[in-house]
Formats: C-alpha cells, sequence, structure tokens
C-alpha cells in the first residue's frame, strides 16, 4: 500500500488497540465486553495486514494461537473457581481484592471495580476473539503467497 | 413524523442504495468500500434503535474486518469484474 495507508495505519492502530481494551474492560458496566472488544482490537491487525502486508506482520511473531489457547483455559478455570457452590458462581464479587467491590443499591454511576469474575471473563473472552480472528486473517493473508499491489 | 424517525428512513434508503452499488459496481474495490459504508449505515440504524451492543458489534465485524478480508482476497485475484 502507498505512504499515506501507511503513515495513517502507524497512528491508528494504538488508538485501535486501546480502545479495544477500553470495551473489554468496562464489559460490565457499559456496552460491549469480551467479542465486541476483541473484534475491535482484531480490527487492528486487520488494518496491519492490509497496510504492511501479511509477511511483515508475520515477522512481529504476535503470539495469535497462544493468545487463544490461553484465552480458552483462563475462561474455564475462572468458571471452575466457584465449584464450591455451583459451576460459574461468582465467587469473586464482593469480596474484596481484584473487581471486588461491594456494589451499593440503587442508580448509581457504576463501579469499574466490580462484578467478581465477570471482567476477568470478559479479558478471556477478549483475548480468544483476538486471538482467533487475528490467526484467521494472518493465514489468509499468506495464503498463495504475498503480491503487494 | 419526529425528526427522528426520518432521520431512521433517510439511513435505511442509504443502506439499500449502498447495497445496490455493491452489486452494481463492476470494480470489486469500490464494491467492498460500498459494502463497508452500508454496513456502516447499519451500526447507526441499531445504535439508533437502542442497541448500542449489537451497533459494536456490527461496526467491529461487519465494517472493519469484512472489509478487510475482500481487500486481502481483491490483493490475491483481481480488481475489475469479468462479464
Amino acid at each position: 500500500m502507498s505512504v499515506v495507508v501507511k503513515t495513517i495505519a502507524r497512528i491508528l492502530v494504538p488508538v485501535i488497540l486501546v480502545f479495544g481494551g477500553y470495551v473489554i474492560l468496562h464489559g460490565h458496566l457499559t456496552p460491549g465486553g469480551g467479542f465486541q472488544g476483541g473484534a475491535v482490537a482484531a480490527s487492528a491487525v486487520a488494518l496491519l495486514l492490509v497496510a504492511f502486508g501479511a509477511p511483515a506482520v508475520k515477522r512481529l511473531k504476535a503470539p495469535f494461537s497462544v493468545l487463544e489457547d490461553l484465552g480458552g483455559i483462563a475462561f474455564v478455570v475462572l468458571a471452575f473457581l466457584g465449584l464450591g457452590f455451583t459451576f460459574f458462581a461468582n465467587s469473586l464479587a464482593g469480596m474484596g481484592g481484584l473487581f471486588g467491590a461491594p456494589v451499593p443499591t440503587g442508580p448509581n454511576a457504576g463501579i469499574l471495580n466490580s462484578g467478581g469474575t465477570v471482567p476477568l471473563m470478559n479479558w478471556a473472552v477478549g483475548f480468544k476473539v483476538l486471538g482467533g480472528l487475528g490467526a484467521v486473517m494472518v493465514l489468509f493473508g499468506l495464503f498463495g503467497g504475498d503480491d503487494d499491489r | 413524523m419526529t425528526l427522528l424517525a426520518v432521520l431512521q428512513v433517510v439511513i435505511l434508503i442509504l443502506i439499500v442504495a449502498g447495497s445496490v452499488l455493491a452489486v452494481w459496481l463492476k470494480d470489486l474495490l469500490a464494491s467492498v468500500i460500498a459494502l463497508g459504508a452500508s454496513s456502516l449505515l447499519l451500526a447507526l440504524q441499531f445504535y439508533l434503535l437502542q442497541a448500542p451492543d449489537v451497533a459494536i458489534a456490527e461496526a467491529g465485524v461487519g465494517a472493519a474486518l469484512t472489509t478487510a478480508i475482500f481487500v486481502l482476497a481483491i490483493r490475491k485475484t483481481q480488481r475489475k469484474e469479468e462479464e
């Protein structure tokens, strides 16, 4: 692609990644969540592929497959954490610590440090979607050699 | 009709126009851009219908990822449609 596309891609890719992380992090308070944030972050990978070509993205050695595996494993482990009560029981909510702040009753603006295992599962799903879509698109770009036009 | 209803009708007409353009154009890259614009307008319509969750998914998958995958496919095949 042309110099214009490459320069704009260099500027926009960090911004898109941070916005994807924002959508995942606030998944339990605002619209969006793991899948939406992961898809937004994967669109940064798509922009890199279109601008620089698949071999350049492969040279970055981004561990898409490892990210996908870790996301799936983290989701299942977080589900098993609630086994003292039931599968998928939210064992971290309201216990203090990470994402464990107590939630006041009645209307409120939403507390980011709440939700228990739900935000952590959002991160797991987000990394899984980013890894899966990124791996699929990089393989699609590598297929049949690269002819940059 | 209220202003919001008029805006929604205009967006629906633009979605149909973009889809017809995507089928009608012979330059496949322009066709993909028309499809992406149509998808982005569909995301705006979802937001106006108060489904922001669906709107984010549509904007991320429909407008960004499919457009990028189509551009990659066009780069590997040919740009002009054959008769």
